[in-house]
């Protein structure tokens, strides 16, 4: 392989950048902060007529998703993107575009949600978006943001899948943030992730309802379909991954655990914050401590059995939840990883740490405790705790 | 060119089925076959969730021959204009050949209420999409709740004692957004309505028709009284016939010797509290008289 120079780019531009060499047919979002800079780069990439498309400019997020669910169904490749409250307005529409099987890719710079209003990072936008039928991946890095797009639209638009894909970036931390990406040619992004006009289209030679009226003795199964194509995507998202891996010498896996295996302690992430997790391990380790950590690549559909895989042997295991779930049990990824847990019939203690939310720095200091933390459980034989919430000020 | 007679019309292929399970006489059901007698195969229909979208495609069953799509209440003008920069985009980049027209079906609600800011966007980014609104005055689907169309004085579930407001202005809307053309229309004036959805589809930009209808359900009437509703509405003056074009309203239905509102309003249930009620009466009489007198429409005949 001829070796590419990187470019300096932040999660925002590199996701536009992929967009351009998707050769994206409609685009269509609204400005919120902080995912603004993806639409402002594609709006350059289209007005100098590098990327040729339609790029709308649309009043709402709720118009945003609209025309694209449309615009797919009308066997275009689309794009949007938002960020919290954006997302929220959003939210109707999402569970509209999954069940009819639309392949919309859309990128969501994660953002706190009002009251107060905030713009920094955390995931109360995305966990009210769990049950909506999407393909949902969160990403480390710019270069994962921009891989990720990439490998999104040959999951979306696989004939087995047909289901829309968010890939979600921690909003101001990877958004905004300049790293190195090392780009793939044009020429590998079109074979790579090929655009086919879909049979299944708004085509006046082979009319199609979409969208009709379902009484009780139809409206379940259909339910159920797109909720079984969701669970049946992950052999196809680990070999578009795989694949993309053979392309580029860069492919991510599920779910990334590191130094699992004798670890007595496993702290369980997703986003940006598992880079500050896996850097606290390697210090750790470095005294000794056996510690390790979990990142989610993939959080819908659940990889259930790899987390399960690299999880099993812990002493305890701790999950950082970046986003409330008032009233619940616990957060919502706490929920998810002991459900798991329990259906594979484990009983390894697990306490949900609260942290990170409307961008509150979560430092090295702040992971050490946790581990800290996790470290006393199986010598006290109880947990004291089930939830902390990291940093909150008295 | 335009339609000069009925027959033209109706010897035109049907892209809308029978075997849908609107009511006997609902006015929109003529709306839809007549629109897609006008739009021909090469189109592609929006529909906003409401009666015309749950009676026409129950699974597994449509009643389009044309491909149709449905999202959801609020945003059919959105859905079109993700069509329309579909269709472009793939024809720009040479993927498809073909063009369709791209047409949005939606009520009253769905288009003065809940779907208006959707509206707007298309209008004011200049989306080439028909959009027609049948306006049957109220929530109909959810069972004859007022909406922003309902009209003055009408009785709904939710206006118990009659709609205490004016009708919002759907052309008035429409044409201070700039759109090129917009036009009223109705059932019982086919040949005038045909010509409309055939300039509506032949614009370059957005396109509006606001388009009356009466709901035998909503309105309590018998429904063979459809058609005859259709045509009071205009003989009295409250549903005035014209076309917005290009910056200049003309009347395109003339009503030389109007029909008193009396006559209109005594047909319809939704109205039987104020048939006793001379002062409420007048008051939708003088609304009458004032629309007659913007449009230039005649005098009551005595």
């Amino acid at each position: 392989m001829q070796k590419v120079e990187p470019f300096l780019l932040s999660g925002n531009l590199a996701i536009a950048y992929a967009i351009k060499q998707l050769n994206v047919d409609v685009v269509s979002a609204y400005p919120i902060t902080p995912q603004t800079t993806i639409i402002e780069k594609i709006s350059e990439y289209v007005a100098r007529g590098e990327l040729k498309a339609n790029f709308m400019l649309v009043e709402s997020e709720h118009s945003a998703i609209s025309a694209c669910l449309s615009a797919a169904a009308s066997g275009a490749r689309v794009f949007t993107s938002s960020s919290s409250q954006g997302l929220l307005l959003m939210h109707e529409i999402l569970f509209i575009t999954s069940a009819l099987r639309l392949p919309v890719v859309m990128a969501i710079a994660n953002r706190a949600v009002s009251a107060p209003i905030n713009i920094w990072n955390d995931h109360g936008d995305i966990m009210p978006q769990r049950d909506t039928g999407w393909i949902q991946f969160f990403v480390e890095s710019a270069q994962e943001a921009y891989d990720k797009v990439i490998q999104a639209y040959r999951i979306a638009e696989d004939h087995q899948v047909r289901l829309p894909v968010m890939v979600n970036m921690d909003g101001i931390v990877l958004s905004h943030t300049y790293e190195p990406v090392y780009p793939l040619r044009d020429s590998e992004v079109a074979s790579f992730s090929p655009w086919n006009l879909s049979l299944k289209r708004l085509d006046p030679d082979n009319s199609l309802t979409i969208g009709g009226f379902c009484y009780p003795d139809y409206y379940f199964e259909t339910r159920y379909q797109s909720s079984k194509a969701l669970e049946d995507s992950i052999p196809i998202i680990s070999k578009v991954d795989k694949e993309f891996g053979k392309l580029s010498g860069r492919s991510y896996g599920l779910i990334s655990p590191f130094k699992c295996n004798d670890a007595d302690t496993i702290l369980v992430s997703m986003g940006s914050i598992s880079t500050t997790i896996r850097a606290t391990v390697k210090k750790l380790r470095e005294k000794g401590e056996k510690v390790g950590m979990v990142s989610l690549r993939l959080f819908r559909p659940f990889p259930l059995n790899e987390l399960i895989k690299s999880i099993k042997n812990a002493k305890a295991i701790g999950i950082i939840d970046k986003a409330l779930s008032p009233g619940a049990v616990a957060g919502p990824l706490f929920t998810d990883v002991t459900s798991a847990l329990y259906l594979s019939k484990m009983s390894i203690p697990t306490v949900n740490f609260f942290a990170g939310l409307g961008g509150r720095d979560v430092k090295i200091e702040d992971i050490e405790s946790m581990f800290t933390n996790l470290k006393k459980i199986p010598k006290a034989g109880k947990i004291k705790k089930h939830s902390y919430y990291v940093g909150l000020r008295g | 060119m335009p339609f000069k007679n009925l027959k033209e019309i109706i010897a035109r292929q049907d892209f809308f089925s029978p075997g849908h399970g609107l009511c006997a006489g609902c006015g929109a059901a003529q709306i839809a076959r007549i629109v897609m007698k006008i739009a021909g195969k090469d189109s592609i229909i929006i529909n906003a969730t409401g009666c015309l979208e749950v009676s026409t495609t129950t699974y597994p069953w449509t009643a389009w021959k044309v491909p149709y799509i449905h999202v959801a209440f609020e945003n059919a003008a959105a859905v079109a204009s993700g069509i329309r920069a579909a269709y472009d985009a793939l024809i720009m980049k040479k993927k498809l050949g073909k063009d369709v027209n791209v047409v949005v079906l939606a009520g009253d609600g769905g288009t003065a209420d809940i779907g208006l800011q959707a509206l707007s966007g298309a209008f004011e980014r200049g989306d080439r999409i028909a959009y027609i609104c049948y306006d049957n005055e109220a929530y109909m689907n959810t069972g004859i709740q007022r909406s922003g169309a309902t009209p003055y004085d009408a009785w709904t579930t939710t206006s118990p004692a009659g709609q205490k407001t004016l009708k919002k202005d759907l052309m008035g809307i429409a044409i201070a957004h700039r759109v090129k053309y917009a036009a009223t229309s109705t059932i019982s004036y086919l040949l005038d309505a045909a010509n409309k959805v055939e300039k509506a589809l032949s614009i370059s930009g957005p396109s509006f028709i606001h388009w009356l209808q009466p709901c035998t359900i909503g309105w309590r009437y018998d429904p063979k009284l459809t058609v005859k509703l259709s045509r009071l509405a205009v003989k009295t003056g409250l549903w005035p016939l014209y076309e917005h074009y290009d910056g200049f309203n003309k009347l395109t239905v003339q009503i030389p010797r109007r029909v008193p509102v009396f006559e209109y309003l005594k047909l319809q249930g939704r109205f039987r509290h104020i048939m006793d009620n001379q002062e409420e009466l007048a008051k939708i009489q003088s609304y009458a008289d004032e629309l007659a007198a913007k449009f230039g429409l005649g005098p009551v005949a005595e």
